[in-house]
């Protein structure tokens, strides 16, 4: 590491860029600078290379912030590239910072040392070998903010680079003032603080920089993806070394990855925390203006991605139309149509991993042919409210559901998204009803009458299936399941004394059979089918922990308490019959008198309908 | 040969304006221009019944050259006008309601979008192909 001579300043002056200021640079300091110059930008380039500048920087292990206020100060922001004057002054500088002045002009007219790079000593190192292999564009100071986010990661850098030659002549078009709005965001990635919607971010920004063809993907939205936290560069190394496990998908910029649909449906709950529900028309204008993209982009955009042009975004929608936010700042032309990875339907089944994932247990589901089916009900009782029916389909929605509840194979997939929501609904009654689960049962009650005011239909029957169904039924089966419980352990209590070891493990029994109803609880099935297995698992589990206990039982207590147990199950599947079937004639019921209202309607309005002129 | 027009009230200037062919145009648009007011005309004699679903106009016909022009108004009182020639005697009545009722449900898709200022000329590209499409079936 050479040390200039402290004094005697040379004849070459750098005329700075900033308002022309001449710097004066002393022999050594302009030998070592215009050589630094040179290796990053070999001649007949008029700029530096923006990987190489990066590169340079971070090698000079300063702090991010220093690197970023650097680039600020030296005027490349403002040039938007990385010139000779802003160079040798970005190089003054961090010289000043590592000397500990202040990144300011006026610190750099003072004599410094030259400004230390790790690493410079293995110049033939093929890392400047790459940058060298130059694009023939101006290097655009977004892009090596870009690069300062990755602030620990140097291959990343590399990998950009031949992915921003296609991007940048596409990105060079923007203005400068956006450039500058991009790069107090993307300053923010470099700053060290916490948030969760930053780690988001992070990944976000990563993936994108990884598998689009991408440069300045510049944290958009203001203030709150603004802040990345140390944890973000460990995040974002542990972004890094998953890339290739999604590399599949990244010959196509119109599929969502993970970590993309994660950060989405953050932004979404920031936005609307019911993930079910939908986010209106004006909010999602403001939250996407924000982007700053032109509005007859804007409006593209949600045109392609309001599939039922309603005015509102339901959860894939409102992700369809991030990507394609996403997309057009990373240089991507908007398509024509949507994508078919984009369409709601594609993003609804392709949600449907990470859920089942989280909520279920996989035992159930694969015993159950309809095990498919039960995996996309829960789902779609989490999204279920997702999008304002069509009412129209209501009255199919009844008549489906019925036919659900009788047969179990029906292919999930056809239906389309209203039918499921409905007939999830209706399942999340009916199985509230026996496991009597509160919360859920107020839940589709009152989504039902959501529905049904934003329904065309004139109003009568959904509240009917909930009175007669979720309250008195529940109730009763909710006690009666009790009651049974109740039975059971009481049943295995007044065993005498000599039965006193297996108490414990009787207990177990009576715990293991919770445990089982609950999960398949949130699974909320609907088949009949799926009510009787759980059904019968508490009592297989009681039957088969029975065997382990006999020794310790007399036998006929045992068969005898088999015997109940089958019996309770029995009755309680009866009563589900009944329920449903119940069920079912009143929607049928309504069904009609839906109908009949329907042709009143559309008689008086071939009535009222005006006579032709002429 | 096919012109549609949307004029939005009160001002009645256009928000979007494709024909097929495209010249003479101008001379199209004259006769837009015209007939607006043989359309005010129509929708102030029925005050009663607000809701005017469609209505067909036809009229307009030059000596020289004959073609028809035919008008629609919204419950918001936008309106739409198409000119149509009229050798192309293949158009019946029903087709004509028909691309009215396209084109009204397309513009209330266009409505439907948030970042579509009421008033602001119609640049929707699925508007176009819609529109396009549309033209095509006739021509």
């Amino acid at each position: 590491m050479e040390q200039g001579p402290a004094g005697g300043s040379a004849a070459a002056a750098a005329a700075a860029g900033t308002g022309g200021l001449l710097l004066p640079l002393s022999e050594s300091e302009q030998q070592r600078y215009s050589e630094l110059f040179s290796r990053c930008c070999p001649p007949p380039e008029a700029a530096a290379g923006g990987s190489s500048v990066g590169e340079l920087f971070r090698a000079s292990q300063l702090p991010p912030d220093t690197l970023h206020q650097i680039t600020e100060v030296c005027g490349a922001k403002r040039v938007g590239y990385f010139g000779p004057a802003q160079f040798y002054i970005a190089l003054k500088l961090i010289a000043a910072a590592q000397s500990g002045f202040p990144v300011r002009i006026e610190s750099i007219k003072n004599e410094l040392p030259l400004p230390r790079f790790m690493a410079l000593k293995n110049d033939s190192e093929v890392r400047y070998g790459t940058p060298a292999e130059l694009h023939g564009v101006k290097f655009q100071v977004p892009h090596a903010t870009l690069e300062k986010n990755s602030y620990k990661r140097t291959d990343e850098g590399d990998k950009q680079e031949p992915k921003s030659p296609p991007m940048s002549p596409i990105c060079s078009p923007p203005a400068s003032p956006s450039t500058y709005q991009r790069i107090p965001l993307s300053y923010g990635y470099g700053k060290s603080r916490s948030g969760l919607e930053q780690q988001h971010a992070a990944p976000y920004e990563v993936r994108h920089s990884a598998h689009q063809q991408d440069g300045p993907s510049s944290g958009n939205y203001g203030p709150k993806p603004a802040l990345a936290s140390s944890t973000l560069n460990r995040s974002l190394s542990a972004e890094r070394e998953q890339p290739e496990s999604s590399a599949h998908y990244s010959d196509d910029p119109w599929r969502i990855t993970e970590e993309q649909r994660d950060y989405y449906i953050n932004q979404f709950r920031s936005l609307q925390p019911d993930l079910n529900s939908f986010i209106s028309g004006s909010v999602a204008k403001n939250f996407f203006t924000k982007s700053k993209l032109p509005i007859p982009e804007l409006s593209h955009i949600w045109e392609l991605s309001d599939v039922d042009c309603d005015g509102a975004l339901t959860l894939p929608e409102f992700c369809a139309a991030f990507h394609l936010v996403v997309a057009r700042k990373n240089g991507y032309q908007l398509p024509e149509t949507l994508p078919e990875t984009l369409q709601p339907e594609y993003l609804q089944a392709a949600s449907l991993k990470p859920m089942r994932d989280c909520a279920l247990f996989d035992s159930y589901s694969e015993s159950l042919p309809g095990g498919q089916q039960a995996r996309d009900f829960s789902r779609t009782e989490k999204a279920s409210a997702e999008e304002v029916p069509d009412n129209s389909a209501l009255l199919q929605d009844a008549k489906k559901e019925d036919k659900q509840a009788l047969k179990v194979s029906t292919p999930l997939k056809t239906i389309p998204k209203e039918f499921q929501h409905l007939t999830v609904k209706t399942a999340a009654q009916e199985s509230n009803a026996l496991r009597a689960r509160p919360r859920s049962r107020s839940y589709s009650s009152t989504s039902i009458e959501d529905a049904m005011k934003k329904g065309e239909e004139p109003p009568t029957p959904p509240p009917r299936p909930q009175k007669s169904h979720s309250r008195a039924s529940s109730l009763d089966l909710n006690k009666i399941f009790q009651q049974n419980a109740q039975a059971v352990r009481s049943g295995w209590l007044p065993p005498p004394p000599p039965a006193l070891p297996p108490r414990p493990s009787v207990s177990q029994e009576v715990v293991l059979a919770q445990p089982p109803s609950k999960p398949t609880r949130r699974k909320l099935r609907t088949e009949t089918q799926g009510l009787e297995t759980p059904e019968l698992s508490p009592t297989i589990n009681v039957t088969s922990s029975l065997p382990a206990v006999k020794p310790h039982l007399p036998v006929q207590k045992q068969s005898s308490k088999q015997k109940r147990a089958i019996q309770t199950a029995i009755r309680k599947n009866k009563e589900a019959n009944a329920v449903l079937a119940r069920l079912n004639s009143e929607l049928q019921q309504q069904l009609k008198e839906v109908h009949k209202e329907r042709i009143a309607l559309e008689t008086q309005l071939e009535q009222l309908r005006p006579v032709t002129v002429l | 040969v096919l012109l549609s027009i949307i004029c939005s009230p009160p001002q009645n200037y256009p928000l979007y304006i494709r024909s097929i062919p495209t010249e003479n145009e101008l001379k199209f648009h004259y006769t837009v221009h015209t007939s607006l007011d043989v359309v005010d005309e129509k929708i102030s004699a029925m005050g009663k019944a607000l809701v005017d679903q469609r209505e067909l106009y036809l009229g307009l016909l030059y000596p020289t050259e004959d073609y028809k022009v035919y008008g629609y108004v919204t419950n918001s009182k936008v309106k739409f006008v198409m000119v149509v020639d009229s050798s192309n005697t293949a158009l019946r009545d029903n087709e004509i309601r028909s691309m009215f009722r396209k084109l009204h449900n397309s513009y209330t898709d266009i409505m439907c979008n948030p970042f579509y200022n009421p008033g602001d000329r119609i640049h929707s590209r699925a508007f176009d192909n819609m529109v396009n499409s549309m033209m095509m079936q006739v021509c």
